[in-house]
């Protein structure tokens, strides 16, 4: 472990923590249990890394994209999270959790879903290893990817349209909250990103870790040194904590996260939690969010639905405040401009949603030195996307 | 001893059980709230629990999530709530405990949000998103002000658990009857007397019985074991159904009778 954070309580600083109703706090103290054991576990580790590298096709290539890099003036290296099965980085999570799943004896995984990308990886892994897979979805999302709803169904899994509140990704955590506390002692929640109650937000972060521990070594062997920034999108934050976590504490390495600015940050519909929020509770931890004066939680927007979440990651909160990563905004027009750039640049078509990071480098290479070593986690391909941008370009 | 203890106290005496009935705060808008308010105690209620409504409370089934919209679309905060339970204290002495979500509580300040509720005549806090454990400092702050913190058991709590978690609570406990959101069921679950009994092994302090709960049948039931109920869903229910009658008020307290003293 590089830093032994969070504490015993699930404490980044003065965020993460457990805000669950008392049904649920069992099922956490389980799953810490669980969790804390298989880490240490050999037989564990070594069945997770099988099923990441023979099922998920790990490791990932880091790819330097010398036409984007020419372009830009810098150096661009992606880390390929889009070439995993499944598409994107979610993979590495809920392969670690479904085995967790297996070893508490529970028959059936449910999950939220924004983007549908953490829910086809989740019916996929439960396919495999023979769970009942149950998927939350919000009604507008369910709209937004068709695809990834005809793939999870293939692939066995109910899709339950969220038709409360926002009809988002919010929402559909809110219903998977639900129904865990209601079928608690057969079903184990498998959550997609680095939020919830403790020690979900350690555990994903563990879990994607391996995109920074990869980078890493890639890096060090391509160029003999430490990347100057780590780049990555953030919605609940996991691909970027997963990059950005293994190198902690190396301080010359500079991390960015780049939220969703939506349609403006001044247009109120946006998801830029971190740049624009205030501290508070939602889903079970203490994080930033997006909120009224009164606490109630305001929608978010973008066009990326995996970035379209009022809440963020307690991990992000606590960089921001210690200073260890900066956060910035880009919005929906300016992730369409990044989805076009690296597919005519490098031939490979980005999801929406680390096309916002792909856009931040244009504003950073202005900023920088020129041959700068940048790393971008590319953390999921377009395919998902095209209804929304053939709408959209 | 605040209105709750005593009340509990007075209860006991007679030996009667509590009946806690729950109502989101301004739905179907606040008036009604204070008419709702004013007739349970009026035919016998023996607290009432006050939501303040919250745009993702997890813990609650469709019905008092709907009823929460509402509230919120009628622009209810805290203030509203506290200035309703003021306004209240004028003419009734029934106590009242607020049930608030944790964020709304944290952005308004724990410290502040619980001097404002003793202030205006609160009596107990609850929030269901806010285990024993986070809420040592609210805990602190709340006894100093003589303020009730009512803490949940649910049928998965451990014995560990449940021995830490009476030990906090003040007032009564609100036992979880089940695993799951709150709404009616038909019936109660399995094994429910049981556990409260274990419960009862553990603690002296008044253990009343909520989620689920719909019929006079079940109200019995529990009453044979457990100190109280607490009945919301079916309540809120009734009011939907006669939310545009004028006697909608005196309607629901009725059916609250029913229920109470079926």
């Amino acid at each position: 472990m590089v830093k032994m954070l969070p504490d015993k309580k699930g404490y980044f600083g003065d965020f993460g923590g457990r805000f669950v109703p008392e049904t649920l706090m069992y099922a956490l103290e389980e799953l810490e249990r669980e969790y804390l054991k298989a880490r240490k576990d050999r037989r564990f580790l070594k069945e997770l890394n099988y099923y990441l590298s023979e099922y998920a096709g790990r490791p990932t290539p880091l790819y330097m994209a010398r036409n984007l890099s020419s372009y830009l003036g810098i150096r661009v290296y992606l880390k390929r999270e889009d070439l995993l099965h499944t598409g994107a980085h979610k993979i590495n999570n809920t392969l670690g959790q479904i085995l967790l799943a297996i070893r508490m004896n529970k028959k059936r995984v449910i999950a939220e879903t924004g983007a549908g990308q953490h829910g086809v990886a989740t019916a996929t892994a439960a396919r495999m290893f023979g769970l009942r897979c149950d998927v939350y979805m919000g009604q507008q999302d369910i709209r937004r990817q068709r695809l990834n709803v005809f793939r999870m169904k293939l692939l066995g899994a109910s899709v339950i349209p969220v038709r409360s509140g926002s009809q988002t990704l919010k929402d559909a955590i809110n219903e998977a909250l639900r129904d865990w506390v209601t079928n608690v002692r057969t079903t184990h929640y498998i959550i997609g990103s680095v939020v919830g109650p403790h020690p979900y937000p350690m555990m994903v972060r563990d879990f994607q870790s391996v995109i920074g521990r990869e980078t890493k070594d890639q890096i060090l062997k391509k160029e003999k040194r430490l990347p100057d920034y780590l780049v990555a999108c953030v919605g609940g934050g996991s691909n970027a904590i997963g990059l950005f976590y293994p190198f902690f504490k190396d301080k010359q390495v500079k991390f960015i996260g780049v939220e969703a600015a939506g349609e403006g940050l001044s247009s109120l519909r946006h998801a830029a939690t971190l740049v624009e929020g205030k501290p508070g509770v939602l889903h079970g931890s203490k994080s930033d969010l997006l909120e009224d004066r009164f606490g109630q939680i305001k929608p978010a927007h973008s066009v990326a639905p995996g970035l379209d979440y009022p809440g963020v990651g307690p991990e992000h909160a606590y960089y921001k405040r210690i200073g260890r990563a900066s956060y910035v905004a880009v919005n929906d027009r300016q992730a369409l401009e990044g989805f076009k750039l690296l597919s005519e640049t490098e031939g490979i078509i980005p999801a929406l949603e680390p096309a916002h990071a792909i856009y931040y480098l244009k504003k950073l290479s202005k900023k920088i030195k020129k041959n700068s070593l940048v790393v971008v986690c590319l953390s999921g391909r377009g395919d998902k996307d095209l209804d929304i941008v053939m709408d959209r370009l | 001893m605040n209105r709750i203890d005593l009340r509990f106290k007075e209860l006991k005496n007679m030996q009667k059980k509590a009946f806690i009935a729950f109502i989101t705060a301004g739905y179907p808008n606040l008036d009604a709230t204070e008419d709702l308010v004013l007739e349970f105690s009026r035919v016998g209620v023996d607290i009432i629990e006050l939501g303040m409504p919250f745009s993702d409370p997890i813990a609650d089934g469709p019905i008092i999530q709907e009823a929460s919209q509402i509230a919120l679309k009628n622009k209810i905060n805290l203030d509203s709530i506290f200035g309703l339970v003021r306004k209240l204290r004028r003419t009734v002495d029934i106590p009242i405990c607020v049930m608030s979500y944790y964020n709304p509580v944290f952005c308004f300040g724990e410290g502040r949000f619980l001097r404002k509720a003793k202030d205006a005549g609160i009596d107990g806090v609850i929030i269901p998103d806010l285990p024993a454990e986070e809420s040592l400092n609210l805990k602190r702050q709340a006894d100093k002000l003589c303020l009730d913190t009512i803490f949940f058991l649910s049928p998965t709590s451990s014995l560990e658990r449940i021995k830490f978690i009476s030990g906090l609570s003040r007032g009564f406990i609100y036992y979880v009857s089940l695993t799951g959101v709150t709404g009616m069921r038909q019936r109660l679950p399995d094994g429910l007397l049981h556990h409260i009994r274990e419960i009862k092994r553990c603690t002296a302090k008044p253990i009343c019985v909520g989620f689920g709960i719909s019929g006079p049948a079940q109200v019995k039931q529990i009453y044979r074991v457990a100190d109280g109920v607490i009945v919301g869903s079916a309540i809120i229910q009734k009011i939907k159904e006669n939310t545009d009658r004028p006697d909608m008020p005196k309607r629901v307290a009725n059916f609250v009778l029913s229920l109470k003293d079926g």
